[in-house]
C-alpha cells in the first residue's frame, strides 16, 4: 500500500465526485507507490512556429508510407522541398522479444529472435546461439558439418536480404523492374533455404550445439547449382541501375555520410563500409570458421548512397564464393553437438503429414526406453543449464554487427538477453544524412541505411 | 473529287457540319476516348508485367481485357471521402477540371481524310481552325489547374508539395513543348492541324525536324507526370502526390485524365511529326489506297499503340528524377537547345526564300555543324566535374572532428591531439583554499 495516496500528495485534481461515483478504480487510483502522470503537449502547440519564425511545415513521413521500411516514422521539417530537420520516430513494432526470452528455455529462445529482423531470421539465431555456446564454453564441439551448414544458410540470407535492399531501394526511387528483377532472384535464395531449413523466412533453424537439421538429400548439388545460376541471375538489378545517369544522378552525393560520422554514430555493414572501412566481423573476429575461407570485403569511398549499393551488389557475389567453398568443405557428419546434455535429443524428419520429429526417434523413446523418455522429457520441457556469467559477441548480419549479450543467472533461461541490433544503430545517422537534402533524397538514405524495423523494435 | 470541293488542308473544309453530324462526332470521340483510357490501362499493366516476367491482370474477360471495367465500377462504389480540412467547393471541382480539359483536345485532331458519313461529305475531325495547335497548349494548360488546384485544396503536406511540383514542372515542359512546335509551324506555315498533316504528305516532320521531335517526346513525358518524371505523384515521396486525398469516382477522373492526356500528347506527336493519319512508308508505298477512306483512322491507331508502348517502356525501365535535377534538365538543357535549334531553322528558311536552292546545301551543312558544335558545347558543360584540387589524403585522426581508425594503405600515426603524457605538477593547497572561500563568500551572499 502507499503511504500516500494521490489526492493526499497532489489535491483533488478530479473533483470530488469523479473517484466516488466511480464504481471502476479511477485513473489515479494506484495501490503501489507514487504514481507518474506524463502527458505530451497539445499537439497543436507542438507544430506551432517558435516566437518570431513563419509557418514552418513539417511532415510525417510514416508509421503508414509506402517507404518507410516497415512502420519507420520519418518526422520532416520541410522548407519548400528541402529538409531543415529529420527525426526518425520508433517502436511501432516493439514486440517484447527480448522480454519474452527470459520466460523461454535457451533453445526456445531461438525461435523468437529468429522474428526480430525479419529479414536476416539466419543471423538473429547465428549470433544468439553464438553468445550462448560461448556461455555454454562449447565453441569448439560444434561438428564441422553444422559450422559449415551454418555459414551456407548465413550467407544465403545474406543475398536474399540484400536483394530485398536492392530491389525495396530501386522501386522508392522509381526503378520498377529492378524491384521486381530483385525479388525473381530473391525467389531462388528462399527456396534453397526452403530446402535446408524448411521454411523460408522464421526458420528457428540454427540451434545451441548444432543445427536443427542435416541439409537434405541432394541438397548440395541443388546449392551448387543455384550458385552457378545466381551471378547471371543477379545482373538484373545492376544491368538496370549500375550504369544508369538518372539512378547515379539520384544516388551520387547523397545520404552523405564520412568515416568520421560512422565512428561518431556507431555505423556498422555496408553502410562503413561505402565510407572505405573494410570493417567485417566474419574477417575482424571471425566465428563458425570464417577464417578458413577466402572471401573479400568490398568497400567504396563514396560514402553516398551510391557506394552502398555497389557494396552490397560486390557482397552478394562474395557470399556466392563462400557459400561454394563452404559446399566443397562438407563431409558428412552430426551436425548436433555429441553432448546429450544439450543436444536436442531428436533430429526432424519428413513424415506422411510432413515434417516432424522422427518416428524412430518417438519408437525408442515410447517403446524401448524409459529412461530415453525421461531424458527427452526433461530437456524438452525443462531444457539445459547454462553457467552463470555474460557474454557479448557480434556476428556479421546483412546490415552490420549483430551484438548479442547474454547473462545467465545459471538456470535454464536466460537472465537477460540484449541484441545490438545494427539496423537500430544505423537509423541514428538519418538526421546526419537526410538534413539540408531534398524530401526525395530521404528516401535514398533511409533505404541505403536498409532498416528492418522488426530489428529496431524488438 | 469535284474541283469546287475544297481540298484536304484547306480550313474551307470545316465549320459546315449539320449538327447532328457535330454531336455524333463529339459523342463518338468522348466514347472512343473513354474505351481507349480503359484499353490503356489494361495495356501498360500487361506489358509491363511482361517485362518484369510477371502475367498482369487476366483474370476478367478474355486475357484479362475487363479487369479496367471492374475496376471502374469498384471506383465508382466507392465512397468518395472529404478530408475535414479541404477546401470542399475546389476540392470537388479539381477532378472535374482535369478531366474536361483532357477530353477536349481531341477536338481538333485529325483522324482521317474526308469521308461519307450519312451523306454528308466531312473530314475525320471534330473541328480545325488557323490556330487550332495554340488551342491544344491552352488547353493543356487548363489541365494544370485541375492538379494544382486538388494539391491545394486537399489539405494535406503530400497533396500540397505535390500540386506544387506539378505546378512547376509543367509549366517549365510546356515551354519546351510550345518550341518543339515552333520549327513545325515553321515549316508548314500554318498552326492548324489539318494544314500540318496534309504538309507532311512526302516527309515526316520527326525526319524532317528530328530535334524538335525528340524535344517534344521528353516534355510530353513531362507534361503528363508519367514515369521517369512523375514526381507530382511519386509514390515512394509523397504517398500519391497530388491525389492523395481523393478516393472513389472522383479519384477516377483524375486517373481518366491521366490516361486520356497521354493519349492527348500522343495524338499530337502523331499529328505534328508522325505523318497524322497518314500510313507509314512501307504500307502507303505499296498500296495507293491506304490514305482514303476510313482506313486512316487505323494506322492513327497503331500509331499511338506505338507511342502507348513508349510511355509504358519507360515506365518500366527508368528511375524517377529527383525535382531538382528535373527542373534543370528542363530550363537547361531543353529549352535552351529548343531556341538555338528554332533559330537555325528560321535562318535556313530565311536564306531559302531569299536566295533560292543555291545557297542550300552549303547552309544545311554550315547549320548541322553548328548545331552540333552548340549541342556538344552544352553537353560537356552538364557533364563537366566541378573542379576539384585533389588534395593528397594524409591519415590524420581527428581531421573529421571525431577519431577514426587507419583505412588500409594508411599508417597509424600519432597526432596532435593525441593523448599526451603531462608530469604531474603539485597543486598549492593555498589556491585550493582561496577558491573555496570565494565560493562560501558567494554562498553567504
Amino acid at each position: 500500500m502507499a503511504d500516500v495516496t494521490y489526492e493526499e500528495a497532489y489535491g483533488d485534481v478530479l473533483g470530488d465526485d469523479a473517484a466516488a461515483d466511480d464504481m471502476y478504480a479511477g485513473a489515479y487510483d494506484t495501490t503501489e507507490g507514487r504514481v507518474y502522470t506524463v502527458t505530451g503537449a497539445d499537439w497543436d502547440s507542438v507544430l506551432a512556429p517558435p516566437e518570431g519564425e513563419k509557418e514552418r511545415v513539417v511532415v510525417n513521413m510514416g508509421p503508414q508510407h509506402p517507404s518507410t521500411h516497415g512502420v519507420l516514422r520519418l518526422i520532416l521539417e520541410l522548407e519548400g522541398e528541402t529538409v531543415t530537420e529529420a527525426r526518425c520516430g520508433i517502436g511501432y513494432l516493439h514486440t517484447g522479444i527480448e522480454k519474452n526470452l527470459e520466460y523461454r528455455t535457451w533453445t526456445q529462445a531461438v525461435a523468437y529472435v529468429t522474428r526480430m529482423d525479419y529479414l536476416a531470421p539466419i543471423a538473429n539465431e547465428a549470433g544468439y546461439v553464438y553468445a550462448v555456446e560461448k556461455l555454454l564454453g562449447i565453441v569448439d564441439d560444434v561438428p564441422e558439418r553444422a559450422q559449415l551448414v551454418r555459414i551456407i544458410t548465413l550467407e544465403l540470407n545474406r543475398i536474399q536480404s540484400h536483394l530485398v535492399c536492392l530491389a525495396t531501394g530501386g522501386f522508392e526511387m522509381g526503378a520498377l523492374t529492378a524491384m521486381t528483377n530483385g525479388f525473381r532472384d530473391r525467389e531462388l535464395v528462399l527456396d534453397l533455404l526452403e530446402m535446408i531449413t524448411g521454411l523460408r523466412m522464421n526458420h528457428a533453424f540454427i540451434r545451441p550445439g548444432g543445427v536443427a537439421q542435416d541439409i537434405p538429400e541432394g541438397g548440395v548439388a541443388k546449392i551448387r547449382e543455384v550458385m552457378r545460376k545466381l551471378p547471371n541471375q543477379l545482373d538484373g538489378v545492376p544491368q538496370l541501375l549500375v550504369d544508369n545517369g538518372i539512378w547515379k544522378d539520384r544516388t551520387s552525393g547523397v545520404g552523405y555520410l564520412d568515416l568520421a560520422g560512422c565512428m561518431a554514430l556507431g555505423i556498422t555493414g555496408p553502410v562503413l563500409r561505402a565510407a572505405g572501412l573494410p570493417y567485417d566481423v566474419r574477417k575482424a573476429q571471425p566465428y563458425f570458421g570464417y577464417e578458413k575461407f577466402d572471401f573479400d570485403v568490398p568497400t567504396a569511398d563514396s560514402c553516398d548512397v551510391y557506394g552502398r549499393f555497389l557494396v552490397r551488389l560486390e557482397e552478394m557475389n562474395q557470399s556466392i564464393r563462400i557459400v561454394e567453398q563452404a559446399c566443397d568443405m562438407l563431409e558428412p557428419g552430426p551436425v548436433m553437438v555429441a553432448d546429450k546434455k544439450i543436444a536436442w535429443p531428436a533430429q526432424l524428419s519428413i513424415g506422411g503429414d510432413g515434417m516432424g520429429n522422427s518416428l524412430e526417434h518417438i519408437r525408442h523413446i515410447m517403446g524401448e526406453s524409459m529412461e530415453a523418455l525421461i531424458h527427452h522429457f526433461k530437456i524438452v520441457t525443462e531444457g539445459f543449464h547454462v553457467p552463470a556469467g555474460q557474454v557479448y559477441s557480434a556476428i556479421e548480419a546483412p546490415r552490420g554487427e549483430l551484438g548479442v549479450h547474454i547473462v545467465s543467472d545459471g538456470g535454464t533461461r536466460p537472465y537477460r538477453v540484449h541484441f545490438r541490433d545494427p539496423s537500430f544503430n544505423n537509423l541514428q545517422a538519418t538526421a546526419a544524412m537526410c538534413e539540408g537534402g531534398q524530401v526525395a533524397d530521404v528516401i535514398g538514405a533511409v533505404a541505403s541505411i536498409d532498416p528492418v524495423m522488426g530489428g529496431v523494435d524488438r | 473529287m469535284n474541283p469546287t470541293t475544297p481540298q484536304y488542308g484547306d480550313l474551307a473544309l470545316f465549320g459546315h457540319d449539320p449538327l447532328w453530324l457535330v454531336i455524333l462526332k463529339a459523342l463518338v470521340l468522348f466514347i472512343g476516348l473513354v474505351l481507349l483510357t480503359l484499353f490503356t490501362t489494361w495495356f501498360e499493366r500487361r506489358v509491363v508485367a511482361r517485362m518484369q516476367q510477371r502475367v498482369g491482370p487476366n483474370r476478367a474477360g478474355p486475357f484479362g481485357l475487363l479487369v479496367p471495367l471492374a475496376d471502374g465500377i469498384k471506383l465508382a462504389l466507392k465512397e468518395g471521402i472529404t478530408p475535414a480540412n479541404a477546401d470542399k467547393v475546389v476540392y470537388l471541382l479539381a477532378p472535374m477540371i482535369a478531366a474536361a480539359a483532357a477530353m477536349l483536345v481531341f477536338a481538333v485532331i485529325p483522324l482521317g481524310p474526308v469521308v461519307s458519313i450519312f451523306g454528308v461529305s466531312t473530314p475525320l475531325q471534330l473541328t480545325d481552325f488557323s490556330v487550332s495547335t495554340l488551342y491544344i497548349l491552352a488547353i493543356a494548360s487548363i489541365g494544370i489547374y485541375g492538379i494544382v488546384l486538388a494539391g491545394w485544396s486537399s489539405g494535406s503536406t503530400y497533396s500540397l508539395l505535390g500540386g506544387l511540383r506539378s505546378s512547376a514542372q509543367m509549366v517549365s515542359y510546356e515551354i519546351a513543348m510550345g518550341l518543339s512546335f515552333v520549327a513545325v509551324f515553321l515549316y508548314a506555315g500554318s498552326m492548324s492541324t489539318s494544314q500540318i498533316v496534309a504538309g507532311q504528305t512526302d516527309w515526316w516532320y520527326a525526319v524532317l525536324l528530328l530535334p524538335s521531335f525528340v524535344i517534344y517526346l521528353i516534355s510530353m513525358v513531362g507534361e503528363t507526370n508519367r514515369a521517369p518524371f512523375d514526381l507530382p505523384e511519386a509514390e515512394g515521396e509523397l504517398v500519391a502526390g497530388f491525389h492523395t486525398e481523393y478516393s472513389g469516382l472522383r479519384w477516377a477522373m483524375f486517373f481518366l485524365a491521366e490516361y486520356v492526356n497521354m493519349i492527348n500528347v500522343s495524338a499530337v506527336a502523331i499529328t505534328l511529326f508522325l505523318g497524322g493519319w497518314r500510313a507509314p512508308a512501307p504500307i502507303s508505298t505499296v498500296w495507293s489506297g491506304a490514305n482514303d477512306g476510313w482506313w486512316p483512322i487505323l494506322w492513327f491507331l497503331g500509331k499511338i499503340l506505338v507511342m502507348l508502348f513508349v510511355f509504358v517502356w519507360l515506365r518500366g525501365t527508368l528511375p524517377r528524377l529527383r525535382y531538382d535535377q528535373f527542373m534543370r534538365f528542363g530550363w537547361k538543357v531543353l529549352i535552351p537547345i529548343s531556341i538555338v535549334w528554332i533559330l537555325l531553322v528560321s535562318a535556313w528558311r530565311g536564306i531559302r526564300n531569299e536566295y533560292g536552292t543555291d545557297l542550300r546545301t552549303t547552309l544545311i551543312w554550315l547549320g548541322v555543324i553548328l548545331f552540333a558544335i552548340a549541342a556538344i558545347a552544352f553537353l560537356l558543360d552538364l557533364r563537366r566535374a566541378p573542379e576539384d584540387e585533389v588534395v593528397e589524403p594524409t591519415y590524420d585522426p581527428y581531421a573529421g572532428g571525431y577519431p577514426v581508425p587507419p583505412l588500409p594503405g594508411q599508417e597509424f600515426t600519432y597526432t596532435r591531439r593525441a593523448p599526451q603524457t603531462v608530469p604531474a605538477t603539485v597543486v598549492e593547497t593555498s589556491a585550493l583554499e582561496s577558491t573555496g572561500q570565494e565560493l562560501e563568500g558567494d554562498r553567504n551572499e
